[in-house]
């Protein structure tokens, strides 16, 4: 622009020439500064008025982090209040790594002064791979009063080793709950899986349970364990750029768990334990008008306490590796063969299905023969019982009648309607694992082994043997919806729930009651009557059994042999003690037998007679329950 | 003998204190770019004794200030030859002897530690401004081809140590001399043309920092927890300031150590975050000011080698401004200049004040005065 200049034929200064020079160029250069500094300028609207949002919620995302506060758990109780889970207070040593020079030598000399597992030095390994350095890891959980005080006089040795306080939760009635209530344990990936499976409108599973260190794994605690869990609060934390927190924002509190009230009477929980003396067996109780379970018992069982902060590898191997294996659940889980319970179904099977009438007898002659075949099919008493109608055959247990029966039904028409009791299904109880047990059919066999049926498969069907299989909680609520007239009724354990403590109990919502399945009361009246006959009749299998007691019982023995009866070493070797070694005893029963309230189901593995070992077990329960009814209900209750 | 001394620099004390001959708007404007400066510090540093430190530079500086104002600028013009050679011996021996956080930057004098690479920025304009004021202006090729060699050496030193901002400084100051000494503004292009062409060359010479810090400048977002992280950082804190800002000690980006540097190169982002959009324009209009006042005083210098300095002086306190402003909100790459008197450090705050008091100095001599 300015090129022209001074001409160049002089080497001379022109000392106003430059100053002009220099004038222009200075104007020119403060021109320029003045426009770069409108960029720069412009440069600053740009960021802090056109992206002034997005960068505040930068800076927000980049400070602000939200804490999770875990919601305390709801509490369990029995159906009196009787409590059953509950969240302790206790003590755990927790470490910041980042304030411990010398890791090994610390976890040495902590050792000698609070006892360190192997288990905790390794989750505590573990745990600090996956944590940052200031953060605390817990080290060692549940500390006893002694060991609290032992750290305490030593503290200053430990710095960066601090005594924290948690809940922890405990189970005080132990074993004695432990399949029904279940226990909490750490939660790992298949859990938070499970859950999200489970389909929880619009909320986000992993942020529920972002805070919470256990979950329910078993039991009561698995099944309702979104209605025990709560719902978290959030701290809003201020961070630095480590992520380490510098103060609380803002806080909302956490909501915690719901209580649980379960339909289970402890008392009868209780007896119902003990009555086993240790034996290994299963017992449910439920209430045939509403399906509540009062009481579902499997022996033997385990101390839930020990999982709650991991179990070590020593006791949990050993109730793995135990022959009685605690840790089934034999009352939802256990195979049984029903054997004679069965026959009341049967028979009930008969008549509804129109095969029979009350009236109509059978010839027991000791044995019984399917026509063009030779093999035999006995009955308990070896030169027969004689003519028996069906109130007789089921109060005596003649196996002839339901030989013939089954025989007459055929498997199929059988097994369709012996279905509608629940046999082959899992009962739909609010308890995880359930088994479905067997109900065997010609579809069955052919779907299960491929094979087709014999005839022979079906005579001893109809006393409850063969293919068979039955959990004792099935029996029981079998057993319940025919002393119910035949209105099933699915069998629950949740009674109700509460908010919090002190607040109203919210009566849970009973599932809805099941089909109707016996068509004739006059059917029943036999079936009901032959049961009864089983306590009061002269013969009756379980006669003497209800002595004393003031309401009327209506039950059924029952005894399975595991192995089949074919050879006459069977009579030869008949001392109880023997037999004990091959047979199961059962009893299922109802009372008051005209309007029942309570209905059971007992199984006893090695035992020998249901008459005599699983009926006592019964009786004693009844006899607690019968304690615990209140005048009220005997009065207002359901009297025919 | 020791009482005349004392004598006159009794004399000299007063003369000082009675007429400081010190150009008032500019000072008025550096003081008040420095108590900015130490505000900003003291909520960026979060305590007391980085401000005080900072103050006692400050104070240093001003004094050093005043006593380079007494020199008169045709004393200067005399020493600068030496002076120019003086620096270019030391960056050598900075070369050879000199230590530092992973850079050669420093030279140990036992008593204090510097950075002779900050004497250039004084001495390059000066030595500039030295050759071109006996020269003819508008300076020829061959006047070009000198200065451009002056320039190039020590510049080209002080990149190697590394340190690519001072080394743009320097070179920013010699070239605004000879910018401002009229070269024809077709000559200019030619020679940013020419620099434009040698960038590549340039580039292979960088040390891989350098050409990293380069390449997230173009993608901050390629690395955003390691190299791309101060700009990323810097652009949030300066976004989040918004018009307003929030407030002063409230920027979360530097209390809560999000932001790098936040004491040095990038206060600047600090004071963004916490005053906002309409208190940086009226600070980079204050910077504007001090830089046209320098060229003020320039035009009203008395001689070439005055005006040169003054005026080279002036531009290169833009440079600062720009490259760190730049730096900041992502528009320049990250380089290592600091914001002219806020960002803290002594070295770079006493020798920008010293360069004031040659502008003082000029000041005090122009041509109408006397």
């Amino acid at each position: 622009m300015n090129e022209a200049g001074p001409p160049r034929r002089t080497r001379l200064k022109e000392h106003r020439h430059e100053a002009e020079l220099f004038r222009r160029r200075a104007i020119a250069g403060f021109v320029l500064i003045t426009l770069c500094l409108c960029v720069l300028a412009s440069r600053f609207v740009y960021l802090q008025v056109w992206r002034h949002d997005e960068f505040v919620t930068k800076a927000e995302a980049n400070y602000i982090r939200l804490q999770p506060l875990a919601p305390a758990r709801g509490l369990i109780y029995d159906r009196n209040g009787v409590l059953l889970a509950e969240n302790k207070a206790a003590y755990r040593i927790e470490v910041i790594p980042e304030r411990v020079k010398d890791m090994p030598a610390l976890l040495e000399a902590l050792g000698a002064v609070v006892p360190l597992s192997d288990d905790d030095i390794k989750r505590f390994t573990d745990a600090r791979r996956a944590k940052r350095k200031f953060q605390s890891i817990p080290l060692r959980f549940r500390l006893s009063e002694d060991e609290l005080a032992r750290f305490a006089v030593n503290r200053w040795r430990f710095p960066g080793v601090e005594v924290v306080p948690y809940q922890t939760r405990w189970y005080p009635k132990g074993a004695e709950f432990g399949h029904v209530v279940g226990y909490v344990s750490r939660i790992d990936e298949d859990d938070l899986r499970i859950l999200d499976t489970k389909g929880d409108q619009g909320v986000e599973i992993a942020a529920l349970y972002a805070g919470t260190t256990h979950i329910g794994k078993t039991g009561v605690e698995r099944e309702y364990e979104r209605l025990l869990h709560g719902e978290p609060g959030y701290e809003k934390v201020e961070t630095n750029a480590d992520g380490r927190a510098l103060n609380v924002l803002e806080r909302s509190d956490p909501k915690p768990g719901k209580n649980l009230y379960l339909t289970i009477d402890s008392r009868l929980q209780e007896v119902t334990e003990s009555s086993f003396a240790g034996r290994p067996g299963a017992a449910v109780a439920i209430d045939p008008r509403n399906g509540e379970v009062l009481a579902l018992v499997s022996v033997p069982n385990y101390d839930p306490n020990l999982f709650v902060n991991g179990i070590g590898q020593a006791d949990y191997s050993s109730l793995l590796t135990a022959p009685d294996t605690p840790l089934l659940d034999r009352a939802l889980r256990g195979r049984y063969p029903p054997g004679s319970t069965m026959k009341p179904f049967v028979g009930l099977a008969g008549l509804e299905l129109g095969f029979r009438t009350p009236q109509d007898t059978v010839m027991s002659v000791g044995e019984f023969f399917i026509p063009g075949q030779a093999r035999g099919y006995r009955d308990d008493i070896r030169w027969g019982h004689g003519r028996v109608d069906l109130e007789l055959a089921i109060e005596w247990s003649v196996n002839t009648y339901f030989y013939q029966l089954a025989l007459d039904m055929g498997i199929d028409r059988m097994a369709g309607y012996l279905g509608q009791f629940g046999f082959g299904a899992p009962t739909g109880i609010d308890l995880p694992g359930e088994g479905g047990g067997v109900l065997p059919s010609r579809e069955w066999k052919r779907a299960t082994f491929n094979k087709p049926w014999y005839l022979g498969e079906t005579v001893i069907a109809g006393i409850g043997q063969g293919y068979w299989v039955v959990t004792p909680l099935q029996l029981a609520s079998a057993v319940s919806t025919l002393g119910n007239r035949g209105q099933r009724q699915t069998p629950h354990v949740l009674l109700a729930t509460q908010e919090g403590l002190g607040m109203d109990r919210v009566p849970a919502v009973p599932p809805p009651p099941g089909a109707q399945v016996i068509k004739k009361p006059a059917d029943w009246q036999a079936v009901a009557a032959g049961m009864h006959g089983a306590l009061y009749g002269d013969h009756g299998t379980a006669r003497g059994l209800a002595a004393g007691f003031p309401y009327q019982i209506a039950g059924k023995t029952g005894t399975v042999e595991k192995f089949s009866r074919t050879t006459n070493e069977w009579e030869a070797r008949a001392s109880n003690a023997e037999l004990a070694l091959r047979h199961r005893a059962l009893f299922v029963c109802f009372t008051p037998a005209e309007a029942p309230r309570i209905a059971i189901s007992v199984i006893l593995e090695s035992a020998a007679w249901g008459g005599s070992d699983a009926a006592p077990i019964a009786r004693k329960v009844l006899d607690v329950w019968m304690a615990n009814q209140p005048p009220a209900t005997t009065t207002a209750g359901v009297t025919p | 003998m020791i009482e005349v001394l004392l004598q006159r620099a009794r004399d000299a004390a007063v003369q000082l204190w009675q007429r400081p001959r010190l150009d008032m708007p500019l000072l008025g404007a550096l003081l008040l770019v420095m108590a900015i400066g130490l505000t900003t510090l003291y909520s960026a540093g979060g305590e007391l004794g980085l401000v005080l430190n900072q103050g006692a530079r400050f104070i240093l500086g001003l004094l050093l200030m005043l006593a380079i104002s007494r020199v008169p600028p045709g004393t200067l013009r005399t020493w600068t030859p030496w002076l120019f050679a003086f620096s270019v011996t030391l960056l050598l021996a900075t070369a050879v002897l000199g230590e530092g956080r992973g850079a050669h930057r420093w030279l140990d004098l036992r008593v204090v530690r510097f950075q002779p690479s900050e004497l250039l920025k004084l001495t390059m304009p000066m030595m500039v401004a030295w050759i071109l004021h006996t020269r003819p202006l508008p300076p020829n090729w061959r006047d070009i081809a000198v200065v451009g060699v002056l320039i190039l050496v020590p510049v080209a030193l002080i990149a190697k140590q590394p340190d690519l901002g001072t080394a743009l400084l320097v070179a920013a100051s010699g070239a605004f001399a000879l910018f401002l000494s009229g070269l024809g503004w077709w000559r200019i292009g030619t020679i940013l043309g020419a620099i434009g062409a040698a960038a590549p060359v340039a580039w292979h010479f960088m040390h891989d920092y350098q050409k990293n810090r380069v390449r997230m400048f173009m993608n901050p977002e390629a690395d955003p927890l390691g190299n791309g992280w101060h700009i990323i950082q810097s652009e949030i804190a300066v976004g989040a300031g918004g018009v307003f800002g929030k407030g002063w000690q409230h920027g979360t980006q530097s209390r809560l150590e999000f932001l790098p540097e936040h004491t040095t190169d990038f206060v600047f982002a600090v004071f963004s975050e916490e005053f906002g959009l309409i208190r940086i324009v009226l600070l980079l209009a204050i910077y504007l000011f001090i830089i046209g006042r320098c060229l003020w005083i320039a035009a009203e210098a008395k001689d070439t080698y005055s005006r040169l300095l003054a005026g080279a002086l002036g531009m290169s306190f833009f440079v600062y401004v720009m490259v760190n402003g730049g730096m900041i909100t992502g528009l320049l790459p990250v380089v290592g200049v600091p914001l002219p008197l806020v960002s803290y450090g002594g070295t770079s705050a006493v020798s920008l004040l010293s360069g004031f008091g040659v502008l003082m100095s000029i000041h005090a001599h122009r041509k109408l005065v006397r």
